[in-house]
């Protein structure tokens, strides 16, 4: 669904201290209606307390919040009826089964016996928990917990959904099954604020994306419109055995038409708006004694557009996945 | 409607989760008993000390029942981050924290009715003013219950609720009239006394039952009544300034 003109969440100058750190800095954004907008930053960037102050978790320093056409920047309180809430951590109640954890939480937004469970039985039925209805929580897989805890925050058919990294941690088909559902959750008119640090997620799924760094936002656009300056790039990753300093730039020096960049320990880029021939290359770096035992191509991406705008290294935000576990992104 | 579907269901699951758990419930009824038992032993009286002994240990008992329950259904939620479901709600925090609470005022006023009930084997109940007994349990039980509130939502951990809890529980038990009586205490300790909410339930307590009370019955219960409106503004004031960072 495209977004309309209608704002469902309008943030300007929202500002959160910590003690001496200042955890959001001063960030504005505006969220269409029915639009899926992607909060994109490595770990401590301020995603999180973002939520928080959105949702009323946390107090702001400054700034305003407005959602669906609410003032919530003095009553938190007044616009929790219209949100959805997935937190980062799974937090429902361990001694009660999946079905009663629904059903409460359907009950917390008054929502009526009857009509509670039959919803609790749909959203297990969803997310392919039905068999462990009746399992107590504590007893769930981290997977099932995470999609247990997304179904409680979707319970009451909210139209704004706050997602707070909703696939780290969990295993390949549940992170693709998670995503699913917030595509569809989208299809439906759903306006979604996704958090998450996986680049290939929210290039996948978000119309809109934030680049937050150190409480910061360093740049929002349209999906397409970030991927700009990337698109028609030929990019070749090769791997060496010895890389060193200094061979970037004597490759520049033989290779005009190219861009070479030294990725990590090893591994070299090479970029260009021309198709990249591997042979010369391959030579070039052999008759230097240097061994390639990889040359493999790269379609390029929106990690590149993040590396390029935030100058955060690639390899950075992948050993933030690796820490994350499982298969989010896959 | 809405938010009382959520009161209730907030109170019935506390109810299932916590209370109504068969170790609580035994230590409900094990807990007046044992400080029936110890005082009437103590005490070294007959039968017609049953009556004396009654409200205090109604009061330990309501005392020890609410605070305890609270440390964990408070700071455990906050803990395991579950309280947060709640604090997202769409319903006041006023609301919230009496739901949560509820289920402790019902668990203490319980508890209180099992020295009731074994002095009704032991004793002669009917010159009981039961009017004032049972809307007095009621009130102890509430302000106990702030006192537990008041101490969960000041600690971020269980056992530091527990702790922190025996601090105010017993002095209480010293100073409050439930056993011996204030005026036997010494003069610069008095005033202590008077800083406690269950003296002056206690007071209501022993003017019904035993007919000897040091204050009117309606400043009693007017003070009680403060007791509770002030620990309860207190503990939502330490919620939202020390859970809603």
């Amino acid at each position: 669904m495209k977004p309309n003109s209608y704002q469902a969440i309008s943030v300007t100058g929202l500002i959160k201290r910590y003690d001496e750190v200042v955890a959001v800095n001063d960030i504005s954004f505006q969220i269409g209606s029915g639009e899926l907008f992607g909060f994109l930053g490595p770990n401590g960037a301020g995603k999180t307390t973002t939520i928080n102050l959105l949702t009323g978790l946390a107090r702001l320093d400054a700034g305003t919040i407005n959602i669906d056409g609410i003032d919530c920047t003095s009553n938190p309180k007044a616009a929790q009826h219209l949100v959805g809430i997935v937190p980062d951590e799974s937090n429902l109640y361990p001694e009660l089964t999946g079905f009663e954890n629904l059903s409460f939480c359907a009950a917390l937004y008054g929502i009526r016996k009857r009509e509670r469970q039959t919803r609790a039985r749909e959203l297990l039925d969803t997310f392919g928990l039905a068999d462990a209805a009746n399992r107590k929580f504590s007893g769930y897989s981290k997977g099932m917990k995470r999609k247990l805890t997304f179904a409680a925050g979707i319970i009451h058919q909210p139209p704004i959904l706050f997602l707070d990294e909703p696939t780290t941690g969990i295993d390949v088909a549940s992170a693709r099954q998670v995503r699913q559902i917030i595509a569809e959750l989208h299809r439906k008119g759903t306006t979604v604020f996704l958090t998450t640090h996986y680049i290939e997620e929210a290039e996948r799924l978000c119309e809109r994306i934030a680049f937050i760094v150190q409480g910061k936002i360093v740049q929002t656009d349209r999906t397409e419109n970030l991927l700009q300056p990337v698109k028609g790039k030929n990019v070749l990753i090769l791997s060496v055995s010895n890389s060193g300093t200094t061979l970037p730039e004597a490759m520049a020096s033989a290779f005009h038409q190219y861009q070479f960049q030294s990725v990590t320990q090893g591994q070299i880029r090479v970029e260009s708006t021309e198709p990249v021939s591997v042979g010369p290359l391959v030579r070039f770096l052999e008759e230097r004694g240097i061994q390639v035992t990889e040359a493999r191509r790269h379609l390029p991406s929106l990690e590149d557009v993040f590396v390029q705008v935030t100058g955060i290294e690639a390899g950075l935000m992948l050993k933030e996945k690796e820490k994350a576990g499982g298969g989010g992104n896959q | 409607m809405r938010r009382w579907i959520a009161f209730w269901s907030i109170l019935l699951k506390d109810m299932r989760s916590y209370y109504l758990k068969p170790p609580n419930v035994s230590w409900g009824i094990i807990f007046p008993l044992a400080w029936t038992g110890m005082f009437f032993i103590r005490s070294g009286s007959g039968l017609e000390s049953v009556l004396a002994l009654l409200p205090g240990v109604m009061t330990i008992s309501i005392l020890f029942g609410t605070t305890s329950m609270l440390a964990v259904t408070i700071t455990f939620e906050k803990r395991s981050r579950s309280f947060e479901r709640l604090l997202l709600a769409p319903i006041s925090l006023e609301i919230l924290m009496l739901a949560k609470t509820s289920g402790a005022i019902l668990f203490g006023v319980v508890n209180a009715f099992v020295p009731i009930m074994i002095a009704a084997f032991l004793a002669d109940l009917s010159g009981i003013a039961w009017s004032m007994v049972i809307p007095t349990i009621v009130l102890i039980g509430i302000a106990s219950t702030f006192v537990g509130l008041f101490i969960a939502v000041s600690v971020s951990e269980v056992f530091e609720a527990q702790t922190f809890s025996n601090f105010f529980r017993f002095p209480m038990i010293f100073l409050c009239g439930l056993f011996f009586p204030i005026m036997s205490l010494p003069v610069f300790i008095r005033p202590l006394s008077y800083i406690f909410p269950v003296t002056y339930g206690v007071d209501i307590l022993h003017g019904a039952v035993n007919g000897e009370h040091i204050m009117p019955f309606t400043l009693d219960f007017l003070i009680l009544g403060a007791f509770c409106i002030i620990l309860f503004v207190l503990s939502l004031r330490n919620i939202k300034r020390r859970w809603i960072v």
